[in-house]
C-alpha cells in the first residue's frame, strides 16, 4: 500500500482518525456492534456448552422417548443446535451488512467531509 | 443375515469404536482414516477422478494467466465473491476424514457422531461475530497482518509464521495418510502411488494458479462433495418414505437384531439396539469434553488457511457473507452425514455384499457411506463418491500449502528478512519455491508415517490454533493494553504447551509410543482448556508487565488500528497496489 500524503506532520490518515473517533455516530457503530458481538458469541457458548455438560451430566435425559416411536429428545435437540448455529449467524450478518454498514458508510462520509 | 455373521458385524464395529476410544483419547479419532487394505483398481473411479484433474488443471491454466502478482497469488486479486468464498471456505473446511469419518462414527454410534459434528460447526458463529470484518479490515495476505498490525513485526510474525507452519504440518500430515489409505482403498492403487499423485497435484494448483486455482478446486470439490452427499441422504429418506422416525426405527431394529445374534438377553438387546438413539461412551469426563470442544470451536477462528480466505474478498459485506454461507453449507453438510450414517445402518450392514469374510466392512469401517453410494446408486455412482472423495483431499491440501507457502514468503520473507523492502516478484518467487520444498516434505511425511497411527494430529492442530492464533489474533485486534512482547510470549506459550500436553496425553504418549496404558502424565482428550488459559494468562500477563518504549507505540497504535478495524476505512482494496 502506498503511503498516507502527510500535511503538517501527521498523516492524512492520523487525522481522519481522530475525527472519526470524536463522532458520535462512530462511538456508537463501535459500542452497538461490539455488545452484539460479544453477546451473540456468548449466546453460542451457552448453548454449545450447555449441550455438551448435558451430554457429561445427563445422558438419560437426552435419550428420553418423545413419543411412542424411537425418536428420543436428543435428535431436536442436536439437530436444533446445528439450526440454531445458522439461524444465529444469519440473524447478524442480516443486520450487520444492513443497518451497521449504513451506520459504517456514514460516518466514513463524515470523516472525509 | 445369519446370526453368526450378525455377531462378527458387532464385533467389529465394537472394535472400530474401541480403537475411536484409544485413538484420540475417547474423542479426536472421527477423523482419522486408519489402516486400509488395498481394493482391487476400480476403472470407474479412476476415469471419474481423471476427468475431474483434467478439469482442475484446465482451470489451473486459466487461474495462471491471470496470476502475476503477489496478491494474485495469494489473495486471487481479493475479487472474490461472498457467495463464492463461502463455498470455497466449506470446501476447504469439509475433508474426506470427516465425510467418511463422521458418517462411519454415526453407523457406529448413532448420538455420538451427531455430537461430533456439532463441534466441528459452532466455531463458525465465534468467527462471524468476533472477528471476520476486523480480519478482512485490518489485514492482506496472511492473518500475521491482522496479528502484527500496530506491534514490532519481526517478532510477531516470527510467531505467527510458527503458529502457521506447525499447523499446517500436522493438518497436511494426517491429510497425506489419509489420502494414501483413501486412495489405496477406493482406487486399488498403492500407497505411496496415491501419496505422489496428490503431492504432485496439490503443488501444480498452487504452484500455477495459486489461490485462484485454489479457490476453484475448492468450490468444485464443495459442489461434488454436497449434491454427492445430498443425493444418497435423499435416497436414504426416500426409502423410508421420508419419515425420518422410520428410519430411525428400522436402524434401532436392526442394531437389536445384531445385539440379539451375540447371546444377548432379548431385554439387553434392546438396550444396546436403542442406545444409537442417545449419547453412549463418546463424551466421558467433562473436562475432556469441554477442552475438546473449545478446540474445536476455537480452533476453527485460529486455522490459517481458512483466515486466509478472509482477504480474497473486496470487503468487509463480502467477508461476513462468506462465513454465513460456509456456515450453512457445512451445518447442511452434517446434516446429511447423520442421514448418510443411519442410511449405512439399514442398507450396509444388513446386507452381506459389502461384509467380509470375517464380519467387518469390505476394507474397513471408514467404508460405510461408500457401500452406501452403492447400495443407493450402483457402481458408476460408487465411482462419483470415490472420485469426490479423492478430489475433496487435494481441494484442502492445496489450501493448507498455501497458506503455508504465504507464512514463509509474505511473513518470514518480505517482512522479518527484508523489512518489508521486497518487490512482489521476488516475494511471488519465493513462495513458489516454498511450495514445492512443502510439496516435497508433504509427500515424504506422508509416506514415513503411513504406518503410524495419526489420529491425534488434527485435533491437535485444532487445538494449537486454539491456544496460539486465535488468542494472539484475539487480543491484537481487540484489547487496547495488548503488547508485542505479550502477545509473542503468550502466543509461544500457547503454542508449546499445547503441543507438550499433547504429546504425554494418552493419545500420543500410550497409543502412538506405546507407553504402557496409565502412564501418560496428562490425563485429558485434549488439551485446549489448559493451553488456551496458558496462551490468554500469558498474554495478558506480560503484557500488563510490559514497560518498554515499544510497548508505549503498541498502546497508542490501538486507537487507529481500531477505527480502521471497524469502518474499514484504509483497508487493503479488492487489487495488489
Amino acid at each position: 500500500m502506498a503511503a498516507a500524503p502527510k500535511t503538517r506532520g501527521l498523516p492524512v490518515e492520523d487525522e481522519m482518525t481522530m475525527r472519526i473517533v470524536r463522532d458520535p455516530l462512530y462511538q456508537r457503530l463501535k459500542s452497538t456492534r461490539s455488545r452484539l458481538g460479544w453477546a451473540l458469541a456468548l449466546v453460542m457458548m451457552i448453548v454449545y456448552y450447555g449441550f455438551i455438560l448435558l451430554v457429561a451430566f445427563d445422558k438419560p435425559f437426552l435419550a428420553t422417548r418423545l413419543g411412542e416411536g424411537v425418536t428420543t429428545i436428543g435428535m431436536p435437540i442436536g439437530l436444533g443446535i446445528i439450526l440454531f448455529t445458522v439461524v444465529i449467524t444469519a440473524w447478524y450478518v442480516r443486520r450487520a451488512n444492513g443497518e451497521f454498514d449504513a451506520l459504517t458508510e456514514q460516518v466514513v462520509k463524515g470523516a472525509r467531509a | 443375515m445369519s446370526a453368526r455373521r450378525s455377531a462378527q458385524v458387532l464385533r467389529s464395529a465394537a472394535a472400530t469404536l474401541l480403537l475411536f476410544a484409544l485413538a484420540g483419547g475417547t474423542l479426536a479419532a472421527g477423523v482419522d482414516l486408519g489402516q486400509a487394505e488395498k481394493q482391487p483398481t476400480n476403472w470407474t473411479a479412476i476415469s471419474m477422478f481423471a476427468a475431474f484433474v483434467v478439469s482442475t488443471l484446465f482451470i489451473t491454466k486459466w487461474a495462471a494467466a491471470k496470476t502475476r502478482s503477489a496478491a494474485d497469488f495469494y489473495t486471487a486479486g481479493g475479487g472474490i465473491t461472498g457467495f463464492q468464498n463461502g463455498m470455497a471456505i466449506a470446501g476447504d473446511f469439509m475433508s474426506a476424514a470427516s465425510f467418511l469419518g463422521i458418517s462411519a462414527a454415526v453407523m457406529v454410534g448413532g448420538y455420538d457422531g451427531l455430537i461430533y459434528s456439532i463441534g466441528f460447526l459452532v466455531g463458525w458463529p465465534v468467527v462471524t461475530f468476533l472477528l471476520a470484518e476486523r480480519l478482512r479490515n485490518l489485514g492482506k495476505f496472511t492473518f500475521a497482518d491482522v496479528a502484527a498490525f500496530r506491534f514490532s513485526q519481526t517478532p510477531v510474525r516470527m510467531f505467527a509464521a510458527s503458529g502457521t507452519l506447525v499447523v499446517v504440518a500436522f493438518y497436511l500430515i494426517a491429510q497425506m495418510v489419509g489420502a494414501g489409505q483413501l486412495i489405496k482403498l477406493l482406487f486399488g492403487l498403492e500407497y505411496w502411488v496415491a501419496v505422489v499423485i496428490v503431492g504432485a497435484l496439490m503443488m501444480i494448483y498452487v504452484l500455477f494458479g495459486g489461490m485462484t486455482a485454489t479457490t476453484w478446486v475448492q468450490i468444485i470439490k464443495a459442489c461434488l462433495l454436497l449434491s454427492g452427499a445430498t443425493f444418497m441422504a435423499f435416497m436414504v429418506l426416500y426409502s423410508f418414505g421420508f419419515s425420518i422416525e422410520a428410519m430411525f426405527a428400522k436402524a434401532v431394529d436392526i442394531k437389536t437384531g445384531i445385539a440379539t445374534s451375540t447371546g444377548l438377553s432379548p431385554d439387553d438387546a434392546a438396550r444396546q439396539g436403542f442406545s444409537i438413539m442417545g449419547p453412549g461412551g463418546f463424551i466421558k469426563d467433562p473436562v475432556s469434553a469441554i477442552s475438546f470442544g473449545m478446540a474445536l470451536m476455537f480452533g476453527t477462528a485460529g486455522l490459517p488457511h481458512i483466515l486466509m480466505r478472509f482477504f480474497t474478498v473486496p470487503n468487509a459485506k463480502e467477508a461476513r457473507k462468506s462465513v454465513l454461507w460456509a456456515t450453512v453449507w457445512i451445518g447442511y453438510f452434517y446434516l446429511l452425514t447423520f442421514i448418510i450414517g443411519f442410511g449405512a445402518i439399514t442398507f450396509v450392514l444388513t446386507n452381506p455384499q459389502f461384509l467380509d469374510s470375517k464380519g467387518g466392512l469390505l476394507g474397513g469401517g471408514n467404508m460405510a457411506a461408500i457401500h452406501l453410494a452403492t447400495a443407493v446408486g450402483g457402481n458408476v455412482f460408487l465411482g462419483f463418491i470415490s472420485a469426490v472423495a479423492f478430489a475433496t483431499i487435494l481441494a484442502v491440501v492445496a489450501g493448507l500449502t498455501l497458506s503455508g507457502a504465504s507464512a514463509v514468503s509474505h511473513d518470514l520473507y518480505a517482512t522479518v528478512i527484508k523489512h518489508g523492502r521486497a518487490t512482489s516478484s521476488s516475494e511471488l518467487r519465493v513462495s513458489k519455491i516454498t511450495t514445492i520444498a512443502l510439496g516435497i516434505v508433504a509427500v515424504v511425511l506422508g509416506i514415513v508415517f503411513e504406518k503410524q497411527n495419526i489420529a491425534f494430529m488434527v485435533s491437535l492442530a485444532f487445538a494449537i490454533a486454539a491456544s496460539a492464533n486465535f488468542p494472539v489474533l484475539l487480543m491484537s485486534v481487540l484489547w487496547k493494553d495488548c503488547t508485542t512482547r505479550g502477545a509473542v510470549i503468550g502466543g509461544f506459550l500457547g503454542l508449546i504447551s499445547s503441543v507438550l500436553l499433547t504429546l504425554v496425553s494418552p493419545a500420543v504418549w500410550e497409543v502412538t509410543l506405546g507407553h504402557p496404558k496409565g502412564s501418560a502424565l496428562f490425563p485429558y482428550a485434549s488439551p485446549a482448556l489448559f493451553s488456551m488459559t496458558i496462551g490468554f494468562v500469558g498474554i495478558w500477563l506480560f503484557s500488563v508487565l510490559d514497560r518498554s518504549p515499544r510497548a508505549a507505540k503498541d498502546r497508542a497504535g490501538f486507537l487507529a488500528q481500531q477505527v480502521r478495524s471497524e469502518t474499514g476505512i484504509g483497508a487493503s482494496g479488492a487489487s495488489g497496489h
